[in-house]
């Protein structure tokens, strides 16, 4: 390996820490939207929701990103490679970030609701002063986990032609003869990435638990 | 639409292949990495340090990086270092040790949580060593991770759509090979999801049978 291939290594490492951040950033509001709409039991919506979850859940992330950047087209919605990545990892992220975060609802002590509207809350105000500020907390190591699983399989993406960290690994490989070195600095790579975001939660906790004294 | 189901449903032969594969992969997959995980679990349980500190790092490192580089490796790197195999052998082989690593750490967590008791009670009546370990051990905390094991098993099923990219003739590889030889992205691609959605839903509905099973005779 060269300079060179260690400079694309690095690429592949921003694409796929990139990527899996906005994928994060847009499937767990989604998620949370999704658990409250199964929460409250939206007539039609609910039924709808559940069944979303349960496919997305059982779809593998490869054949989503094919499904989605093949088939959009040919519905007519013309779609580039970056977005269609995007819109994989959020939609397969938004479902298991809607169970997490529908446990943590489920969870959630009816007398605080209820209390809450007899101090004249809206269900809104109430949503974001009461709910809110309890079930992030509980939810976070359940929403870590769930990204760190995310950015095990970002590599799928790479079938819409994105080059991630695993396929820059795979193209030096190719170009070298020698694929074992730069598996191993792949593999490096991605536990670099998922210890990041183990500590970051680590480090929001004791944050946490410094300023309200529980995590 | 209904034109793209219905050149889809002429070649179901090739998606129904693809189907078997899959399933035939994942099931061999399960049991194989339940076979594996056994020693190391209990490598991870081990008096010794070494040990315990070797297995320790198998397990962690292969939590760390992604199903489709081990795949990889398995695939392509392996066989510098003189181990070849065939694609079909190299997926299955990338998903039981992938998978048995994860298996490992659940029943692991399993025999931590164990009743200090039980195993205590095996040991006064002469069980010890591996015996201990098939006899006393292993059968609770393999009923009692079922739910957790039922997961695994489908993410080993989804982790199987991976060896596409290695040209394992599994489901998705089938829906793409029909999708661009007819262009049928739509209606290849939705038919696998829901072959995969059944799949794991059968997967749910047998642990949740296995589990009635178990309740009912304890």
């Amino acid at each position: 390996m060269r300079a060179y291939d260690y400079l694309s290594l690095l690429q592949g490492t921003a694409v796929t820490v990139s990527l899996s951040l906005v994928g994060i950033g847009l499937g767990v509001p989604l998620g949370l939207a999704l658990a409250l709409v199964r929460w409250s039991g939206v007539p039609v919506l609910a039924r709808l929701v559940a069944a979303y979850v349960s496919v997305l859940r059982a779809t593998p992330l490869v054949t989503l990103a094919l499904l989605v950047f093949f088939a959009l087209p040919n519905v007519g919605v013309p779609i580039d490679p970056v977005p269609a990545a995007l819109l994989t990892l959020a939609m397969n992220t938004s479902a298991f970030n809607c169970e997490i975060w529908r446990a943590a609802l489920n969870d959630f002590p009816r007398a605080q609701l209820d209390a809450a509207t007899a101090a004249g809350m809206t269900p809104w105000l109430g949503f974001r002063r009461i709910v809110f500020p309890q079930i992030w907390r509980i939810s976070l190591p359940g929403l870590v986990n769930e990204m760190t699983l995310l950015i095990k399989s970002s590599p799928a993406i790479a079938v819409v032609g994105i080059v991630d960290i695993t396929r820059a690994a795979v193209r030096i490989g190719a170009q070298t003869y020698e694929p074992l070195p730069p598996f191993l600095a792949a593999t490096a790579l991605y536990l670099l990435v998922v210890f990041g975001f183990v500590r970051a939660q680590r480090s929001i906790e004791t944050h946490l638990d410094r300023k309200f004294g529980f995590a | 639409m209904i034109n793209e189901f219905s050149i889809v449903w002429a070649h179901k032969e090739r998606l129904l292949v693809g189907f078997g594969n899959t399933v035939t992969l994942s099931l061999l997959a399960t049991v194989a990495a339940l076979a594996l995980a056994s020693p190391i679990t209990m490598a991870l349980m081990a008096q010794r340090r070494p040990v315990r500190a070797l297995a320790r790092g198998l397990v962690d490192g292969m939590r760390c990086i992604p199903f489709l580089l081990l795949a990889y490796i398995v695939y392509y790197a392996l066989p510098t270092l003189g181990i070849r195999f065939d694609n079909w052998t190299a997926g299955l082989c990338a998903l039981v040790i992938y998978n048995a690593a994860y298996i490992a750490e659940i029943l692991r967590g399993a025999w931590a949580s164990m009743p200090r008791e039980h195993i205590e009670a095996g040991l006064a009546f002469g069980f010890s060593g591996l015996k201990l370990y098939r006899r006393i051990i292993l059968p609770p905390i393999v009923l009692a991770c079922m739910p957790v094991l039922g997961n695994q098993m489908i993410q080993i099923i989804k982790d199987s759509a991976f060896l596409t990219i290695i040209a394992v003739p599994e489901l998705t590889h089938e829906a793409s090979a029909i999708q661009s030889m007819y262009y049928v992205p739509f209606a290849a691609f939705v038919s696998a999801v829901v072959l995969y959605w059944v799949l794991c839903r059968l997967v749910e509905l047998a642990v949740a049978g296995v589990e009635r099973r178990a309740r009912a005779r304890r």
